[in-house]
């Protein structure tokens, strides 16, 4: 049975931030950190946005573009993140609500740092796949956090996407996933704690490059495939230069990742930035492309994805939902005072319930 | 807030569920047992539909002195919609700044966060304006 993406929809906050002006306040170079993580801005969530509202907002643009799918075929539904609102208590059930696909279904949320929202997709295909729900949802949306003065800050931001699927009316198919993963502790954040840490440099070498390029490597032998056959490829982006450098390492162009690479941008949408460059991807490609799709999560683990978008998006209408680059052009810039009001790190007197 | 009061209405707040009275075509929103205008002849015609989320603005004020809850995001806008099914509703304008606002201007519903019971209590969701692009 063929499984793949039936709709997708993907949803970003529109404040924005530059690495200009966060250096500004902490008294570093803003502008070269822009040009060494080639961040031109962030995303910034309003006081009222989190996960929650983003995974909602991306599923409701996901379901307006296929009106023909009734929400109660949906048999289940995950969220991944590592910014769900509650420690206890699952953002998916109030999506599932907003989007009228409950109470008949299964609900979870997923962590798995920043690819927790390909860990979603993987289970859906097996719910998909063994006929036991018609359709899943999987979502991967971030409200993500750096510590002030961390260089985290200049890169963590918020966004999301989500993905409807089935096997019926697929307009991509995913033909093939594998995932390699290990005990690798580069980033983490411990129970109670604000922020997160990480482990500097080595967050690179044997973090992201390692577990990247083995899951794509995976991928292109066990679909004997080269990069060559793919039309677009996406990586996990923690910042604009480690997707460019590990698509060189594979043997993939800059333009074969322009299309999906969107943290120069908007910043590090953590499990939101591999569903958003594939939304992006999917906002413009055409029947017969191949897409590359390899995810990077910290702690750590990589999933990669072989997928070819179907003659059944020419009748898809990506039009019923903004594409991501309505979501990209529609910005508001903010000041590192604002940023800081919006994302809590001022402390006020509590209020009174 | 008692969380069995806002759970009760979590489906008008995330879905706008409202009523109509199947014998006048009057909508209501927050649903209700009874049309407020047939009364009795209404028994039994009140039917449960989702409004569509799209309507104008009616009337619209800015609040520079917020509740204690709403500090963070003043100055806020809270606008009177005229539905497109004929209902009235209130809540904030987000996306827009105020000299942007216009009466009649195109908006949508949303889903965002509009309150919590404090740092360890439950967090509350519904629905909130923005201006339809275009």
């Amino acid at each position: 049975m063929e499984v793949g993406i039936v709709s997708y929809g993907a949803y970003v906050p529109r404040y924005r931030i530059t690495p200009q002006e966060i250096g500004r306040v902490w008294g570093s170079d803003g502008e070269a950190m822009s040009k060494s993580l080639l961040i031109n801005s962030k995303s910034v969530p309003a006081p009222d946005e989190d996960v929650i509202t983003i995974s909602t907002e991306a599923a409701r643009n996901m379901m307006r573009r296929v009106p023909e799918v009734d929400p109660k075929d949906i048999g289940a539904l995950y969220v991944g993140s590592e910014s769900h609102p509650y420690a206890v208590k699952p953002s998916g059930t109030i999506v599932a609500e907003a989007i009228g696909c409950s109470p008949n279904m299964t609900v979870a949320d997923y962590e798995f740092a920043c690819k927790a929202g390909t860990a979603a997709i993987q289970t859906c295909m097996g719910l998909v796949g063994s006929c036991m729900v018609k359709y899943g949802v999987a979502i991967g949306a971030d409200t993500s956090q750096g510590a002030p003065g961390d260089p985290l800050e200049y890169s963590a931001s918020a966004g999301g996407a989500s993905f409807l699927i089935g096997s019926k009316d697929i307009i991509a198919v995913i033909n093939h996933t594998s995932s390699f993963t290990t005990d690798t502790p580069d980033f983490w954040r411990r129970e109670g704690q604000d922020y997160p840490s990480h482990g500097g440099r080595f967050t690179g070498e044997p973090a992201y490059f390692k577990h990247v390029t083995s899951a794509a490597k995976l991928v292109l032998k066990r679909t004997n495939s080269a990069p060559a056959d793919y039309q677009y490829a996406v990586f996990h982006q923690p910042n604009g230069k480690f997707p460019q450098r590990v698509a060189k390492m594979l043997g993939f162009t800059d333009k074969q990742i322009e299309v999906g690479l969107l943290t120069p941008q908007i910043g590090n949408t953590y499990s939101g930035a591999v569903p958003l460059g594939l939304s992006a991807i999917l906002d413009v490609a055409q029947p017969g492309e191949r897409v590359f799709v390899v995810a990077y999560g910290s702690g750590a683990g990589a999933d990669g994805f072989d997928i070819t978008i179907t003659d059944n998006i020419t009748r898809f209408n990506r039009s019923a939902a903004p594409l991501v680059s309505h979501y990209i052009e529609d910005k508001k810039v903010i000041d590192y005072a604002t940023y800081a009001k919006f994302r809590g790190k001022i402390r006020v007197k509590e209020e009174v319930a | 807030m008692a969380t069995a009061r806002f759970w009760r209405e979590n489906p008008s707040r995330y879905n706008l569920k409202a009523v109509r009275c199947n014998n006048c075509g009057r909508v209501f929103f927050p649903p209700r047992g009874v049309c407020s205008v047939c009364h009795r002849k209404s028994i039994g015609k009140m039917e449960c539909l989702n409004l569509k989320g799209e309507g104008e603005v009616f009337s619209f004020t800015v609040v520079h002195e917020a509740p204690s809850q709403f500090e963070i995001l003043k100055p806020y806008m809270v606008v009177m919609v005229k539905m497109d099914e004929g209902v009235m509703l209130t809540s904030q304008l987000i996306n827009s700044d105020p000299k942007d606002v216009k009466i009649g201007m195109r908006v949508k519903a949303t889903l965002r966060r509009l309150g919590e019971d404090g740092p360890s209590g439950v967090i509350y969701y519904g629905y909130k304006f923005r201006p339809i692009e275009g």
